[in-house]
Protein backbone atom coordinates (compact mmCIF):
# COMPACT_ATOMS: atom_id res chain seq x y z
CA UNK A 1 0.00 0.00 0.00
CA UNK A 2 2.84 2.51 1.14
CA UNK A 3 4.84 3.92 -2.42
CA UNK A 4 7.98 3.20 -2.77
CA UNK A 5 10.30 5.95 -2.49
CA UNK A 6 13.95 6.36 -3.94
CA UNK A 7 17.04 8.09 -3.12
CA UNK A 8 17.63 10.27 -6.20
CA UNK A 9 21.04 12.09 -5.12
CA UNK A 10 23.50 12.22 -2.57
CA UNK A 11 26.77 14.29 -1.14
CA UNK A 12 29.35 13.33 1.11
CA UNK A 13 31.74 16.26 2.54
CA UNK A 14 34.90 14.99 4.94
CA UNK A 15 38.45 14.71 4.69
CA UNK A 16 38.69 18.25 2.64
CA UNK A 17 36.93 16.51 -0.26
CA UNK A 18 33.33 16.67 -1.94
CA UNK A 19 31.64 13.77 -3.09
CA UNK A 20 28.65 14.11 -5.13
CA UNK A 21 26.62 10.43 -6.32
CA UNK A 22 30.19 8.68 -5.71
CA UNK A 23 32.43 10.93 -8.00
CA UNK A 24 34.71 12.87 -5.94
CA UNK A 25 33.78 16.86 -7.37
CA UNK A 26 36.11 18.93 -5.24
CA UNK A 27 38.98 17.99 -3.32
CA UNK A 28 42.04 20.34 -1.18
CA UNK A 29 45.07 19.33 0.42
CA UNK A 30 44.69 19.11 4.02
CA UNK A 31 43.44 22.21 6.15
CA UNK A 32 41.49 23.76 8.34
CA UNK A 33 37.49 23.33 7.21
CA UNK A 34 37.22 27.42 7.40
CA UNK A 35 40.05 27.47 4.15
CA UNK A 36 38.25 24.07 2.78
CA UNK A 37 34.81 25.68 2.91
CA UNK A 38 35.88 28.91 1.42
CA UNK A 39 37.57 27.25 -1.30
CA UNK A 40 35.21 24.75 -2.09
CA UNK A 41 32.51 28.10 -2.22
CA UNK A 42 34.88 29.63 -4.69
CA UNK A 43 35.13 26.44 -7.11
CA UNK A 44 31.52 26.09 -6.99
CA UNK A 45 31.15 29.81 -7.83
CA UNK A 46 28.16 29.89 -5.25
CA UNK A 47 27.92 33.82 -5.59
CA UNK A 48 26.14 34.00 -2.31
CA UNK A 49 27.93 36.26 0.15
CA UNK A 50 25.65 35.67 3.64
CA UNK A 51 27.63 32.23 3.26
CA UNK A 52 30.73 34.21 4.97
CA UNK A 53 28.33 35.02 7.98
CA UNK A 54 27.60 31.64 8.92
CA UNK A 55 29.24 29.28 11.45
CA UNK A 56 31.21 25.93 10.50
CA UNK A 57 28.12 23.91 10.88
CA UNK A 58 25.54 25.97 8.57
CA UNK A 59 28.75 26.51 6.00
CA UNK A 60 28.46 22.45 5.69
CA UNK A 61 25.21 21.65 5.83
CA UNK A 62 24.86 24.49 3.37
CA UNK A 63 27.65 23.53 0.91
CA UNK A 64 25.94 19.97 0.55
CA UNK A 65 22.86 21.32 0.11
CA UNK A 66 23.65 23.76 -2.35
CA UNK A 67 25.30 20.87 -4.53
CA UNK A 68 21.79 18.91 -4.13
CA UNK A 69 19.21 21.30 -4.15
CA UNK A 70 20.55 24.17 -7.10
CA UNK A 71 19.94 21.77 -9.59
CA UNK A 72 16.13 20.62 -8.59
CA UNK A 73 15.31 24.47 -7.33
CA UNK A 74 14.05 27.72 -9.07
CA UNK A 75 13.15 31.19 -6.68
CA UNK A 76 10.25 31.46 -9.18
CA UNK A 77 8.64 28.18 -8.03
CA UNK A 78 7.16 26.52 -5.09
CA UNK A 79 9.40 23.97 -4.01
CA UNK A 80 7.88 21.68 -1.36
CA UNK A 81 11.60 19.75 -0.37
CA UNK A 82 11.45 18.89 3.45
CA UNK A 83 14.67 19.31 5.46
CA UNK A 84 15.54 16.74 7.88
CA UNK A 85 18.73 16.57 9.23
CA UNK A 86 20.55 14.94 12.25
CA UNK A 87 23.75 15.17 14.30
CA UNK A 88 26.00 14.05 17.03
CA UNK A 89 27.00 17.39 18.50
CA UNK A 90 23.97 19.93 17.50
CA UNK A 91 25.95 23.52 17.45
CA UNK A 92 28.27 22.42 20.08
CA UNK A 93 31.16 23.76 18.10
CA UNK A 94 29.78 27.58 18.30
CA UNK A 95 28.51 27.24 21.97
CA UNK A 96 31.58 26.93 23.08
CA UNK A 97 32.95 29.40 21.45
CA UNK A 98 29.65 31.68 22.67
CA UNK A 99 30.42 30.61 25.97
CA UNK A 100 34.30 31.70 25.96
CA UNK A 101 32.58 35.12 25.51
CA UNK A 102 31.27 34.98 28.71
CA UNK A 103 33.03 32.92 31.09
CA UNK A 104 35.60 36.07 32.04
CA UNK A 105 33.84 38.68 33.53
CA UNK A 106 37.10 40.67 32.60
CA UNK A 107 36.69 40.53 28.98
CA UNK A 108 32.50 39.74 28.53
CA UNK A 109 31.51 40.22 25.32
CA UNK A 110 28.27 37.87 24.41
CA UNK A 111 27.28 39.11 20.34
CA UNK A 112 24.22 37.90 18.91
CA UNK A 113 25.76 37.12 15.27
CA UNK A 114 27.67 34.39 17.85
CA UNK A 115 24.47 33.56 20.19
CA UNK A 116 22.23 32.93 16.97
CA UNK A 117 24.02 30.29 15.66
CA UNK A 118 23.62 28.18 18.95
CA UNK A 119 20.94 26.73 17.54
CA UNK A 120 21.65 23.56 15.38
CA UNK A 121 18.33 24.45 13.43
CA UNK A 122 19.76 27.59 11.86
CA UNK A 123 21.62 25.57 9.00
CA UNK A 124 17.84 24.32 8.30
CA UNK A 125 17.10 28.07 7.75
CA UNK A 126 19.93 28.89 6.10
CA UNK A 127 18.93 26.32 3.54
CA UNK A 128 15.58 27.24 3.29
CA UNK A 129 16.14 31.51 2.97
CA UNK A 130 18.61 29.83 -0.02
CA UNK A 131 16.21 27.89 -1.54
CA UNK A 132 13.03 29.30 -0.49
CA UNK A 133 12.16 26.34 0.94
CA UNK A 134 8.80 27.07 2.67
CA UNK A 135 8.43 23.53 3.80
CA UNK A 136 8.72 20.96 7.00
CA UNK A 137 11.89 21.27 8.68
CA UNK A 138 13.37 19.42 11.82
CA UNK A 139 16.57 18.73 13.56
CA UNK A 140 17.24 15.70 15.28
CA UNK A 141 20.09 14.22 17.60
CA UNK A 142 21.42 11.18 17.62
CA UNK A 143 24.54 9.09 19.60
CA UNK A 144 25.81 8.15 15.97
CA UNK A 145 23.63 8.87 12.55
CA UNK A 146 20.56 6.52 13.23
CA UNK A 147 19.65 5.72 9.16
CA UNK A 148 16.58 3.75 9.94
CA UNK A 149 14.86 6.51 11.96
CA UNK A 150 15.86 9.36 9.53
CA UNK A 151 14.80 7.32 6.44
CA UNK A 152 11.62 5.94 8.16
CA UNK A 153 10.98 9.98 8.99
CA UNK A 154 11.45 11.09 5.71
CA UNK A 155 9.01 8.51 3.95
CA UNK A 156 6.50 9.66 6.63
CA UNK A 157 6.59 12.98 5.32
CA UNK A 158 6.45 11.56 1.82
CA UNK A 159 3.58 9.04 2.35
CA UNK A 160 1.58 11.93 4.19
CA UNK A 161 1.68 14.65 1.65
CA UNK A 162 3.93 17.40 3.87
CA UNK A 163 6.78 17.21 1.27
CA UNK A 164 7.41 15.71 -2.20
CA UNK A 165 10.90 15.39 -1.90
CA UNK A 166 13.04 15.47 1.68
CA UNK A 167 16.56 16.63 1.92
CA UNK A 168 17.96 14.17 4.70
CA UNK A 169 21.19 13.56 6.41
CA UNK A 170 23.94 14.04 8.71
CA UNK A 171 25.91 17.28 9.66
CA UNK A 172 28.42 16.83 11.67
CA UNK A 173 30.81 19.61 12.99
CA UNK A 174 32.82 19.98 16.20
CA UNK A 175 35.95 21.38 16.56
CA UNK A 176 37.18 20.69 13.31
CA UNK A 177 36.01 17.00 12.72
CA UNK A 178 33.54 16.88 10.23
CA UNK A 179 31.37 14.71 8.22
CA UNK A 180 27.68 15.82 6.24
CA UNK A 181 26.39 12.91 4.20
CA UNK A 182 22.67 14.43 2.60
CA UNK A 183 20.44 12.83 -0.16
CA UNK A 184 17.76 13.68 -1.46
CA UNK A 185 14.47 11.34 -1.27
CA UNK A 186 11.04 11.22 -3.34
CA UNK A 187 8.59 9.17 -4.87
CA UNK A 188 10.14 9.59 -8.32
CA UNK A 189 11.46 5.78 -9.81
CA UNK A 190 15.02 6.37 -9.91
CA UNK A 191 16.66 2.85 -10.30
CA UNK A 192 20.59 4.39 -9.81
CA UNK A 193 20.22 3.91 -6.44
CA UNK A 194 17.64 0.61 -5.64
CA UNK A 195 20.14 -1.67 -4.05
CA UNK A 196 21.59 1.07 -2.17
CA UNK A 197 20.26 2.99 0.96
CA UNK A 198 20.99 5.50 3.27
CA UNK A 199 23.13 3.15 5.32
CA UNK A 200 25.17 1.59 2.46
CA UNK A 201 25.71 5.52 0.81
CA UNK A 202 26.73 6.83 4.26
CA UNK A 203 29.34 3.94 5.38
CA UNK A 204 31.13 4.37 1.29
CA UNK B 1 -7.64 4.59 7.40
CA UNK B 2 -5.33 6.86 9.22
CA UNK B 3 -4.99 6.15 12.76
CA UNK B 4 -6.31 8.69 15.08
CA UNK B 5 -3.97 9.49 17.83
CA UNK B 6 -4.98 10.96 21.90
CA UNK B 7 -2.48 12.63 24.64
CA UNK B 8 -3.31 10.16 27.60
CA UNK B 9 -1.71 11.70 30.00
CA UNK B 10 0.33 15.09 31.06
CA UNK B 11 2.45 16.24 33.42
CA UNK B 12 4.46 19.59 34.26
CA UNK B 13 7.11 20.72 36.40
CA UNK B 14 7.23 25.16 36.64
CA UNK B 15 7.59 27.53 38.95
CA UNK B 16 3.92 27.54 40.21
CA UNK B 17 3.97 23.74 40.68
CA UNK B 18 5.44 20.21 40.39
CA UNK B 19 1.70 18.99 39.02
CA UNK B 20 -1.11 19.49 36.38
CA UNK B 21 -4.20 20.62 39.05
CA UNK B 22 -0.87 23.27 40.73
CA UNK B 23 -0.32 24.76 37.60
CA UNK B 24 -3.91 25.29 37.05
CA UNK B 25 -5.26 26.57 40.59
CA UNK B 26 -2.22 29.01 40.17
CA UNK B 27 -3.16 30.55 37.01
CA UNK B 28 -6.54 30.59 38.16
CA UNK B 29 -5.72 32.90 40.94
CA UNK B 30 -3.34 34.77 38.83
CA UNK B 31 -0.01 34.37 39.93
CA UNK B 32 2.90 34.51 37.78
CA UNK B 33 6.39 32.24 38.19
CA UNK B 34 8.39 35.83 36.78
CA UNK B 35 9.99 37.25 39.46
CA UNK B 36 12.65 39.78 40.24
CA UNK B 37 16.11 37.98 40.33
CA UNK B 38 19.42 39.90 41.50
CA UNK B 39 22.17 36.80 40.77
CA UNK B 40 25.37 38.25 39.14
CA UNK B 41 26.32 34.32 38.50
CA UNK B 42 23.44 34.31 36.14
CA UNK B 43 23.40 38.31 34.92
CA UNK B 44 25.43 41.18 35.58
CA UNK B 45 22.10 43.26 36.26
CA UNK B 46 19.18 42.43 37.54
CA UNK B 47 16.70 40.74 35.12
CA UNK B 48 12.90 39.18 35.11
CA UNK B 49 12.73 35.71 34.95
CA UNK B 50 10.41 32.75 36.12
CA UNK B 51 12.87 30.08 37.83
CA UNK B 52 12.25 27.12 40.26
CA UNK B 53 13.89 26.91 43.19
CA UNK B 54 16.74 24.55 43.55
CA UNK B 55 15.69 22.94 47.15
CA UNK B 56 11.74 22.00 45.19
CA UNK B 57 13.49 20.05 42.53
CA UNK B 58 15.97 18.91 45.25
CA UNK B 59 13.39 17.79 47.78
CA UNK B 60 10.95 16.27 44.78
CA UNK B 61 13.73 14.34 43.57
CA UNK B 62 14.52 13.03 47.09
CA UNK B 63 11.45 11.43 47.17
CA UNK B 64 11.31 9.18 43.85
CA UNK B 65 15.79 8.91 44.01
CA UNK B 66 18.39 8.60 45.85
CA UNK B 67 20.57 9.28 42.91
CA UNK B 68 22.99 12.02 42.87
CA UNK B 69 24.76 11.63 39.33
CA UNK B 70 21.37 13.50 37.84
CA UNK B 71 21.98 17.14 36.75
CA UNK B 72 19.36 20.14 37.55
CA UNK B 73 17.60 19.88 33.96
CA UNK B 74 17.76 15.99 34.45
CA UNK B 75 15.70 16.04 37.87
CA UNK B 76 13.38 18.25 36.22
CA UNK B 77 12.25 15.90 33.20
CA UNK B 78 12.23 12.82 35.35
CA UNK B 79 10.23 14.49 38.17
CA UNK B 80 7.78 15.61 35.36
CA UNK B 81 7.77 12.12 33.36
CA UNK B 82 8.23 9.42 36.29
CA UNK B 83 4.06 9.75 37.18
CA UNK B 84 2.83 9.17 33.79
CA UNK B 85 5.19 6.39 33.43
CA UNK B 86 3.24 4.73 36.58
CA UNK B 87 0.22 5.71 35.63
CA UNK B 88 0.21 4.61 32.25
CA UNK B 89 1.22 1.19 32.77
CA UNK B 90 2.74 0.47 29.83
CA UNK B 91 5.58 -2.32 29.28
CA UNK B 92 8.93 0.09 27.68
CA UNK B 93 8.84 -2.42 25.13
CA UNK B 94 10.45 -1.74 21.39
CA UNK B 95 7.05 -0.28 20.52
CA UNK B 96 7.71 2.59 22.78
CA UNK B 97 9.42 5.80 21.87
CA UNK B 98 11.08 8.32 24.00
CA UNK B 99 11.46 11.96 22.12
CA UNK B 100 13.35 14.71 24.32
CA UNK B 101 12.95 18.51 22.89
CA UNK B 102 15.19 20.94 24.10
CA UNK B 103 16.73 23.69 22.53
CA UNK B 104 20.13 23.87 25.23
CA UNK B 105 19.74 20.91 27.83
CA UNK B 106 22.36 20.70 29.63
CA UNK B 107 24.44 23.65 28.48
CA UNK B 108 25.54 24.96 31.90
CA UNK B 109 27.99 21.82 31.78
CA UNK B 110 29.95 24.21 29.39
CA UNK B 111 30.60 26.48 32.56
CA UNK B 112 32.93 23.70 33.45
CA UNK B 113 36.28 22.42 31.92
CA UNK B 114 36.20 18.87 32.39
CA UNK B 115 35.77 16.04 29.84
CA UNK B 116 33.47 14.51 31.61
CA UNK B 117 31.44 17.71 31.99
CA UNK B 118 31.29 18.46 28.29
CA UNK B 119 30.15 15.01 27.36
CA UNK B 120 26.80 15.61 29.24
CA UNK B 121 26.33 19.05 27.10
CA UNK B 122 25.87 16.44 24.63
CA UNK B 123 21.85 16.13 23.94
CA UNK B 124 21.98 12.63 23.24
CA UNK B 125 23.69 12.07 26.66
CA UNK B 126 21.32 14.20 28.26
CA UNK B 127 18.84 11.99 26.48
CA UNK B 128 20.24 8.52 27.50
CA UNK B 129 20.44 9.69 31.12
CA UNK B 130 16.96 10.34 31.33
CA UNK B 131 15.83 7.40 29.35
CA UNK B 132 18.22 4.80 31.06
CA UNK B 133 16.34 6.21 34.50
CA UNK B 134 13.39 5.00 33.45
CA UNK B 135 14.75 1.42 31.51
CA UNK B 136 13.30 2.71 27.80
CA UNK B 137 14.56 0.00 25.22
CA UNK B 138 14.59 2.14 21.81
CA UNK B 139 17.27 4.76 21.18
CA UNK B 140 15.92 8.43 22.22
CA UNK B 141 14.68 10.62 19.84
CA UNK B 142 16.38 14.10 20.39
CA UNK B 143 14.52 17.42 18.79
CA UNK B 144 16.34 20.16 18.48
CA UNK B 145 14.66 22.77 16.87
CA UNK B 146 14.69 25.97 18.89
CA UNK B 147 11.40 27.33 20.22
CA UNK B 148 8.75 25.12 18.45
CA UNK B 149 10.87 22.03 19.92
CA UNK B 150 8.27 21.13 22.54
CA UNK B 151 5.39 21.65 19.87
CA UNK B 152 7.19 19.76 17.40
CA UNK B 153 7.78 16.98 19.41
CA UNK B 154 4.35 16.35 19.81
CA UNK B 155 3.42 16.67 16.22
CA UNK B 156 6.68 14.15 15.61
CA UNK B 157 5.14 11.61 17.91
CA UNK B 158 1.78 11.70 16.11
CA UNK B 159 3.88 10.77 12.90
CA UNK B 160 5.61 8.00 14.19
CA UNK B 161 2.55 6.52 15.42
CA UNK B 162 0.69 7.15 12.66
CA UNK B 163 2.68 5.45 10.08
CA UNK B 164 2.94 1.98 12.96
CA UNK B 165 7.20 2.27 13.73
CA UNK B 166 5.65 2.98 17.28
CA UNK B 167 2.17 2.23 19.14
CA UNK B 168 3.06 4.83 22.21
CA UNK B 169 5.43 8.14 22.80
CA UNK B 170 6.41 9.91 25.44
CA UNK B 171 7.71 13.02 25.34
CA UNK B 172 9.39 14.99 27.36
CA UNK B 173 10.43 18.97 26.72
CA UNK B 174 12.68 21.35 29.18
CA UNK B 175 14.79 24.04 29.58
CA UNK B 176 16.50 25.78 31.92
CA UNK B 177 17.37 29.76 32.41
CA UNK B 178 20.94 29.86 32.05
CA UNK B 179 23.71 32.77 31.83
CA UNK B 180 24.18 31.27 28.34
CA UNK B 181 20.83 31.96 27.56
CA UNK B 182 19.73 35.12 29.01
CA UNK B 183 22.94 36.74 28.52
CA UNK B 184 22.14 36.03 24.19
CA UNK B 185 18.86 37.09 24.47
CA UNK B 186 20.49 40.17 26.53
CA UNK B 187 22.91 40.74 23.27
CA UNK B 188 19.89 40.81 21.11
CA UNK B 189 18.17 43.57 23.24
CA UNK B 190 15.34 41.47 23.22
CA UNK B 191 14.77 41.04 27.78
CA UNK B 192 11.74 42.77 28.72
CA UNK B 193 12.79 45.66 32.07
CA UNK B 194 9.37 44.80 33.14
CA UNK B 195 7.21 40.77 33.43
CA UNK B 196 6.52 40.02 29.51
CA UNK B 197 3.39 41.93 28.43
CA UNK B 198 2.45 39.93 25.18
CA UNK B 199 0.45 41.23 22.56
CA UNK B 200 0.83 44.78 24.85
CA UNK B 201 1.40 48.40 23.59
CA UNK B 202 4.46 48.43 26.07
CA UNK B 203 5.87 45.54 25.35
CA UNK B 204 9.93 45.18 25.63
CA UNK B 205 10.52 41.72 25.07
CA UNK B 206 10.57 38.73 26.46
CA UNK B 207 11.10 36.73 29.79
CA UNK B 208 12.95 34.05 30.25
CA UNK B 209 11.65 30.95 32.26
CA UNK B 210 12.01 27.27 33.11
CA UNK B 211 10.10 24.03 33.28
CA UNK B 212 10.11 20.83 32.06
CA UNK B 213 6.72 18.80 30.38
CA UNK B 214 5.75 15.30 29.83
CA UNK B 215 2.88 13.64 27.67
CA UNK B 216 2.32 10.16 26.94
CA UNK B 217 1.02 10.24 23.01
CA UNK B 218 -0.88 6.88 22.14
CA UNK B 219 -3.14 5.32 19.87
CA UNK B 220 -4.79 3.81 22.85
CA UNK B 221 -7.88 6.22 23.28
CA UNK B 222 -8.42 4.50 26.76
CA UNK B 223 -7.79 7.27 29.13
CA UNK B 224 -7.59 10.16 26.28
CA UNK B 225 -7.31 13.85 27.35
CA UNK B 226 -7.26 15.07 23.71
CA UNK B 227 -7.46 13.76 20.13
CA UNK B 228 -4.11 15.24 17.64
CA UNK B 229 -6.05 15.87 14.32
CA UNK B 230 -3.46 17.96 12.55
CA UNK B 231 -0.04 19.05 12.54
CA UNK B 232 2.48 20.94 10.36
CA UNK B 233 5.57 23.03 10.57
CA UNK B 234 6.71 25.15 7.80
CA UNK B 235 9.72 27.45 7.80
CA UNK B 236 9.58 31.27 6.64
CA UNK B 237 12.41 31.15 4.02
CA UNK B 238 13.40 34.85 5.08
CA UNK B 239 15.74 34.85 8.14
CA UNK B 240 17.69 33.25 11.01
CA UNK B 241 17.05 35.73 13.63
CA UNK B 242 13.90 37.45 12.93
CA UNK B 243 10.42 35.86 11.99
CA UNK B 244 9.07 36.88 8.58
CA UNK B 245 7.17 40.60 8.41
CA UNK B 246 4.20 38.67 6.60
CA UNK B 247 3.63 35.45 9.05
CA UNK B 248 4.40 33.23 5.88
CA UNK B 249 5.88 30.18 7.59
CA UNK B 250 3.11 30.41 10.33
CA UNK B 251 0.32 31.22 8.34
CA UNK B 252 1.17 28.13 6.15
CA UNK B 253 1.69 26.01 8.99
CA UNK B 254 -1.33 26.68 10.11
CA UNK B 255 -3.30 26.62 7.10
CA UNK B 256 -1.64 22.70 6.65
CA UNK B 257 -2.77 21.93 10.11
CA UNK B 258 -6.13 23.09 10.09
CA UNK B 259 -6.50 21.30 6.19
CA UNK B 260 -5.43 18.01 7.83
CA UNK B 261 -7.83 18.17 10.98
CA UNK B 262 -10.32 18.80 8.20
CA UNK B 263 -11.90 21.53 10.18
CA UNK B 264 -12.22 25.10 9.01
CA UNK B 265 -10.64 27.71 10.74
CA UNK B 266 -13.82 28.93 12.20
CA UNK B 267 -14.61 26.20 14.42
CA UNK B 268 -11.55 26.84 16.63
CA UNK B 269 -12.58 27.88 20.15
CA UNK B 270 -9.12 28.78 21.17
CA UNK B 271 -5.61 29.51 20.13
CA UNK B 272 -3.01 28.93 22.60
CA UNK B 273 -0.29 31.18 20.67
CA UNK B 274 3.23 31.83 21.45
CA UNK B 275 3.46 35.70 21.99
CA UNK B 276 7.04 35.98 23.19
CA UNK B 277 6.25 39.65 23.80
CA UNK B 278 8.92 40.83 21.47
CA UNK B 279 7.43 43.12 19.23
CA UNK B 280 8.54 41.42 15.88
CA UNK B 281 7.08 38.34 17.31
CA UNK B 282 3.61 39.45 18.55
CA UNK B 283 3.18 41.48 15.32
CA UNK B 284 4.40 38.02 12.93
CA UNK B 285 1.73 36.61 14.86
CA UNK B 286 -1.10 39.13 14.38
CA UNK B 287 -0.63 39.01 11.04
CA UNK B 288 -0.65 35.76 10.41
CA UNK B 289 -3.51 35.11 12.47
CA UNK B 290 -5.32 37.88 10.72
CA UNK B 291 -4.41 36.52 7.25
CA UNK B 292 -6.11 33.22 7.55
CA UNK B 293 -9.10 35.00 9.14
CA UNK B 294 -8.54 33.83 12.84
CA UNK B 295 -8.84 37.57 14.73
CA UNK B 296 -11.86 37.07 16.28
CA UNK B 297 -10.84 33.82 17.82
CA UNK B 298 -9.54 34.07 21.67
CA UNK B 299 -6.14 33.95 21.82
CA UNK B 300 -3.82 34.02 24.83
CA UNK B 301 0.02 33.31 25.36
CA UNK B 302 0.92 31.83 29.02
CA UNK B 303 4.38 33.69 28.92
CA UNK B 304 3.03 35.99 31.49
CA UNK B 305 2.70 32.95 33.67
CA UNK B 306 6.05 31.43 32.91
CA UNK B 307 8.41 33.40 30.58
CA UNK B 308 9.68 32.32 27.51
CA UNK B 309 10.58 28.42 28.43
CA UNK B 310 12.05 27.87 24.89
CA UNK B 311 12.11 24.23 24.08
CA UNK B 312 9.79 23.91 26.41
CA UNK B 313 7.04 26.15 26.04
CA UNK B 314 5.38 24.37 23.18
CA UNK B 315 4.55 21.62 25.17
CA UNK B 316 3.89 23.50 28.58
CA UNK B 317 1.55 25.32 27.07
CA UNK B 318 -0.31 22.56 25.07
CA UNK B 319 -0.71 20.53 28.32
CA UNK B 320 -2.28 23.76 30.41
CA UNK B 321 -4.33 24.40 27.32
CA UNK B 322 -5.98 20.93 27.13
CA UNK B 323 -7.11 21.74 30.77
CA UNK B 324 -8.64 24.78 29.06
CA UNK B 325 -10.34 22.69 26.85
CA UNK B 326 -11.37 20.12 29.04
CA UNK B 327 -12.65 22.46 32.01
CA UNK B 328 -13.94 24.64 29.36
CA UNK B 329 -12.02 27.96 30.31
CA UNK B 330 -10.16 30.17 28.86
CA UNK B 331 -7.27 31.60 30.57
CA UNK B 332 -6.13 35.39 30.84
CA UNK B 333 -3.45 36.50 28.99
CA UNK B 334 -1.12 37.26 31.67
CA UNK B 335 0.28 41.44 31.30
CA UNK B 336 -1.92 42.07 28.53
CA UNK B 337 -3.06 45.80 28.76
CA UNK B 338 -3.71 47.31 25.33
CA UNK B 339 -3.54 45.78 22.39
CA UNK B 340 -0.01 46.74 20.55
CA UNK B 341 -0.03 44.97 17.43
CA UNK B 342 -1.23 46.27 13.97
CA UNK B 343 -3.78 43.62 13.16
CA UNK B 344 -6.42 43.63 15.87
CA UNK B 345 -6.83 40.44 17.62
CA UNK B 346 -8.88 38.72 20.41
CA UNK B 347 -6.80 38.49 23.73
CA UNK B 348 -8.41 37.07 26.42
CA UNK B 349 -8.40 39.14 29.51
CA UNK B 350 -9.78 37.46 32.18
CA UNK B 351 -10.51 34.16 32.78
CA UNK B 352 -13.72 32.94 30.99
CA UNK B 353 -15.96 30.16 30.75
CA UNK B 354 -16.50 29.10 27.14
CA UNK B 355 -17.49 25.70 25.64
CA UNK B 356 -14.28 24.61 23.96
CA UNK B 357 -14.19 21.32 21.27
CA UNK B 358 -11.32 22.57 19.40
CA UNK B 359 -8.15 24.17 19.63
CA UNK B 360 -4.80 25.27 18.19
CA UNK B 361 -1.10 25.79 19.20
CA UNK B 362 1.50 27.80 17.69
CA UNK B 363 4.59 28.05 18.37
CA UNK B 364 7.72 30.43 16.12
CA UNK B 365 11.51 30.26 16.52
CA UNK B 366 15.03 31.25 15.08
CA UNK B 367 15.92 29.61 12.44
CA UNK B 368 12.54 30.89 11.21
CA UNK B 369 10.66 27.69 12.30
CA UNK B 370 6.90 27.24 13.24
CA UNK B 371 4.71 24.79 14.08
CA UNK B 372 0.81 24.64 14.62
CA UNK B 373 -1.29 21.31 16.09
CA UNK B 374 -4.72 21.34 15.98
CA UNK B 375 -6.39 19.59 19.16
CA UNK B 376 -9.99 18.21 18.92
CA UNK B 377 -11.44 17.57 22.31
CA UNK B 378 -12.45 13.84 23.07
CA UNK B 379 -16.08 13.19 22.93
Amino acid sequence: MTQKTYIQSYCTIQNNEIVLNGTSVFKTEPTEFADFSKQAYRNFEMQYPKFFKMDALSKLAFLGAELLLSPITSTELENNIALVLANKSSSLDTDVKYQESISDKENYYPSPAVFVYTLPNICLGEISIRHQLKSENSFFIFDVFNTEFMSNYSNILLHSGKAETVLCGWVEFFNDNYKAFLCTISAQENEKYTNETINTLYNK
Amino acid sequence: MTKEIYITQTNCITPLGFDVQSNIDAILRGESGIQLHENTSLMPAPFYAAIISEEKIDNAFAKISTATKYSRLEKMMILALEPIIKKAEIDLDSKVAFILSTTKGNVTALQNDSEESFKTAHLDVLAKNVADFFGFKTQPIVVSNACVSGILAVSIAKRIIQSELYDHAFVIAGDEVSEFVLSGFNAFQAMSDSPCKPYSKNRTGVSLGEATAAVLVSANPATAKIKVIGDSSINDANHISGPSRTGEGLFRSIQNALKEAQIDGQKLDYISAHGTATPFNDEMEAIALSRLGLQNIPVNSLKGFYGHTLGASGLLETVIAIESANKNILFESKGFDEIGVSESINVIQKNEEVFIEYFLKTASGFGGCNTAVVFEKVK
